[in-house]
């Protein structure tokens, strides 16, 4: 049953951009897509994993950099007389760039996450964004600073017999960042689903329990870091194609807090949770604009609604929904017991 | 014929700040046999668990396990060698089901790597299917198999501390350490854990335990250490350990001691 | 001077993280809400520079306050994360709240001094940083005295040390908790009102000002004021050096790039004595 009711739902997703003709509607569910595919990966730190990590967009970031600057070439001045110049690569090498890059500062964020704990990782993980951020800022050589990198390349598949294709179109782009954010979905089930995820899980609830049973703490949040992150930067790479702008605001701390608005309101944790919090945080303040409310007061509105959510649904709406379903089963099936 | 030293520590001493929680302590534990470490509170008994376990390193002294010298090796690694503990409070997975806390304890017992999981190879699914009915037999084992979907935290007491022994054993151990297994525990479940353990015997497993409850350890006890004040005061079978003088003397109190040594000689 | 505004905001804050375990979000706010009191009282209704600032602080405490009564009393025991969205929803809604009301536009506050500058010898500098200075020294000295020699300092570091042997002895954790936070919200508004008129006041301005108040409390060991003091001293000196030597853009980094430092290699601060404030 669950089964087609997937195979239906990913049938009418997929089948979207051919009925759909708005392209606003399709820019903004391309966007919103990005954004999933981000919740997702900062779910399988902060959700399943529990590390309280909130430089997340610094991944992101550092993918669409990684990417763009793959794709654009770059020259740089290591020292002042030995330059590193990197001609410009197919833009699937880029890709591939930006979620190596992005997983090895995983890797170290991992680490760090080992050996400091709690809070003060809140504090650091936001720190370590920040930096990025101010670099990505001030070293003009490689990342031309405010002036952004422009002119990305989009994303150029070629396919034996069919040619060579490139995504200039929003409906290829959004095929693709359906396909991905489905992968990314794929991923994060399985490894959930498996001993590494259950690790993760065991280290969240009861860590010293978890390492009574033989799990390698450091390896599993390691684990959990990089491939987060790696899922994150590549979603920064599928935004430098898209919008084929990158600037280093790209890496301001509101991205991150969106993402994490995202999971933990859609629940985090759980699989479907960052899918729904991203479609609500993505498909919101578009329809806000429609009202013309300022800004502001949309933040305001986030704001608010953050609070409420933490306050009246604790665990996400994906839980809350979980449960009243779980009740009404159960109310149900005792009433059936009871009727004679 | 004494069988072979599984784990061997010699010379233990823990110091925290200026507090000496134990002091020189040696002991041996033997293989196949059920070693009841007693005391009375504050002695030290948690602390040398700690140490013995990887929790706390020791300010000297050295432990040895099955050959391998445990001092400073990770907690992980240790469990890994096969040594595996439980806490004195109750310590389970509260927040998942009873079986997905078996299955956190096989973790040792599977071998799939994240590669494989990611590349979704059908090993890890076969593996996980088994891994699943070997949950099920520790769960029954223990006699939780109706609890499977049933949250660790929402069961009763007893059934909690049941379920704790579970998920150690899930992690294969060969030499067991429980910490206070049936405190809290009324006198049902006590009989019934001391059942259990003759069942854990059986399956080859060499156990260390620390507990308060003298019954219990008496019955269950090949031998018995009495530590006090961070030292080791006796050593012996359990006959021994009740009739010592010392024992009694830091158990209930000077006075007492003296009282009881007058009677006998009167 | 800026080393001692710094102190200021690190001092405030390392009493509500070292005493409420709360990671505060809004520290940043209330730093901008005291800037932008002054700035409304001084600008916008012509009150005396010297009594709007008390008044920026007082209100800046009574914000504080508020905050803490309407969204952290309900949170109490709750873990982490939950506490920490909270915090950062009510950052979120401030701010904007901040920028709503006064537009995005950086606004300079007048002050009362001349803009001739004060010449000791061979240096010269201008009247309103000696002022703030001066005024930032007081307040630490003040808290300093607050905390060391007062029923409620002594209260305070009670539940710094152990909360729930604290509540044993009769402590009210509540009052407690609305004091620090009250406290260490003034303490940023004091910054915030001191550093508006030398500086310009603008909605952003909070979030800067919170990064390096972390980069502080860690600097300084958890709980430390004196650590925080040296804290922020130590801040304003390595933004300086960063600012000369590296580029100026890298200024901002130097609290974060500190933070990183310390504590992947000296998790307790550097000042930190085991837990204890004072």
């Amino acid at each position: 049953m669950r089964k087609s009711l997937t195979a239906l739902w990913l049938a009418f997703l997929f089948s979207l951009p051919l009925w759909m003709n708005n392209q606003y509607v399709l820019h903004v569910l391309v966007v919103t897509g990005i954004f999933i595919v981000a919740a997702i990966s900062l779910n399988l730190l902060l959700g399943y994993a529990g590390q309280l990590s909130l430089g997340h967009v610094a991944f992101f970031g550092i993918g669409a950099y990684a990417s763009a600057l793959t794709s654009l070439g770059f020259s740089v001045h290591l020292t002042p007389e030995t330059v590193l110049a990197i001609t410009p690569k197919p833009v699937w090498c880029g890709m591939l760039a930006a979620v190596i890059a992005s997983g090895a500062c995983g890797w170290f964020i991992g680490r760090l996450s080992f050996k400091v704990r709690g809070a003060y990782f809140v504090i650091v993980s936001i720190s370590f964004a920040e930096v990025v951020r101010l670099i990505a800022l001030n070293w003009v050589e490689l990342t031309q600073g405010p002036m952004a990198l422009n002119n990305i390349p989009p994303l150029t598949l070629w396919l034996p017999g069919l040619g060579e294709h490139v995504f200039w179109k929003k409906p290829a782009n959004y095929w693709l960042v359906l396909c991905v954010a489905v992968v990314s979905y794929a991923i994060v089930r399985r490894l959930v689903r498996s001993r590494a995820g259950r690790a993760m899980i065991a280290l969240r609830e009861n860590e010293p329990l978890a390492t009574s049973v033989g799990i390698d703490v450091t390896r599993y949040l390691v684990l959990a870091a990089v491939v987060s992150a790696a899922m994150a930067g590549a979603a920064g790479a599928l935004y430098a194609h898209y919008i084929r702008i990158v600037d280093p605001d790209v890496f301001l701390f509101i991205y991150t807090v969106t993402m994490v608005i995202m999971v933990i309101t859609g629940g985090k944790g759980t699989l479907a949770g960052p899918v729904v919090g991203g479609l609500i945080f993505g498909l919101m303040p578009e329809t806000l604009r429609a009202f013309a409310i300022p800004p502001e007061l949309q933040w305001i509105a986030y704001g608010v609604l953050m609070v409420l959510v933490v306050f009246f649904l604790p665990r996400g709406i994906v839980p809350a929904v979980q449960n009243f379903w779980r009740r009404r089963r159960g109310n149900a099936a005792a009433i059936a017991r009871a009727t004679p | 014929m004494t069988a072979a030293p599984l784990l061997t520590v010699s010379a233990l001493t823990i110091r925290f700040g200026g507090l000496t929680a134990i002091e020189d302590l040696s002991l041996e534990v033997r293989e196949g046999e059920v070693l009841a470490l007693i005391g009375p509170n504050g002695a030290g008994k948690t602390s040398a668990f700690n140490a013995i376990t990887g929790y706390l390193a020791p300010s000297g002294g050295e432990i040895v396990f099955g050959g391998v010298r445990l001092n400073g090796l990770k907690p992980h690694r240790i469990a890994e060698l096969g040594l595996v503990r439980t806490f004195q409070k109750t310590s389970v997975f509260s927040g998942r089901s009873a079986l997905e806390n078996i299955l956190i304890g096989l973790h040792l017992r599977a071998t799939q790597t994240p590669l494989a999981i990611l590349l979704g190879l059908s090993a890890v699914a076969r593996e996980e299917e088994q891994l699943e009915v070997e949950a099920r037999e520790i769960l029954a084992f223990a006699g939780l198999g109706a609890r499977a979907h049933d949250l660790a935290g929402a069961l009763p007491y007893g059934e909690q501390r049941l379920l704790e022994i579970a998920v150690a054993l899930a992690a294969k151990p060969r030499l067991l350490l429980l910490d206070e297994p049936v405190s809290g525990m009324n006198a049902v479940e006590t009989e019934s854990f001391m059942a259990k353990l003759t069942e854990i015997r059986a399956l080859g497993i060499t156990v260390l335990l620390v507990e308060h409850d003298m019954k219990m350890v008496m019955s269950v006890s090949d031998r018995v250490v009495c530590l006090s004040q961070g030292r080791v005061i006796a050593s012996g079978t359990p006959g021994e350990i009740q009739r010592d003088p010392e024992v009694i003397r830091a158990y209930l109190g000077e006075s007492y001691a003296r009282n009881k040594e007058a009677h006998s000689r009167a | 001077m800026l080393g001692g505004t710094y102190a200021l905001l690190g001092i405030g804050l390392t009493l509500i993280f070292g005493i409420m375990r709360v990671v505060n979000f809004t520290h940043g706010e209330l730093y901008a809400f005291g800037a932008y009191m002054m700035y409304m009282l001084v600008m916008l209704t012509g009150a005396n520079f010297f009594v709007a600032l008390v008044l920026a602080v007082v209100l800046g405490a009574a914000l504080g306050a508020a905050l803490e009564f309407v969204l952290l009393r309900k949170l109490r025991g709750a873990d982490i994360d939950t506490t920490m969205l909270v915090m950062i929803g009510a950052w979120i809604a401030l701010q904007n709240a901040e920028q709503l009301a006064w537009t995005g536009v950086a606004q300079s506050i007048d002050n009362p001094f001349p803009s001739a500058p004060l010449v000791i010898g061979t240096v010269s500098v201008s009247w309103i940083r000696v002022f703030v200075l001066g005024v930032a020294l007081a307040l630490i000295a003040a808290t300093y005295a607050l905390i060391n020699h007062s029923r409620l300092g002594k209260a305070m570091r009670a539940t710094f040390q152990d909360r729930d042997t604290a509540a044993l002895m009769g402590i009210q954790i509540g009052t407690i908790h609305t004091a620090t936070f009250a406290l260490g919200s003034g303490l940023a508004a004091a910054a915030g009102a001191l550093l508006g008129p030398v500086f310009v006041a603008y909605p952003t301005m909070g979030d800067l000002a919170a990064a390096k108040a972390f980069a502080i409390v860690i600097l300084g060991g958890l709980g430390s004021i004196a650590g925080a003091t040296a804290g922020g001293f130590i801040l304003a000196l390595a933004e300086e050096l960063g600012a000369g030597y590296i580029s100026s853009g890298y200024r901002d980094a130097m609290g974060f790039v500190l933070i990183i430092l310390i504590l992947i290699f000296k998790p307790t601060g550097l000042f930190a004595q085991k837990e204890r404030i004072g």
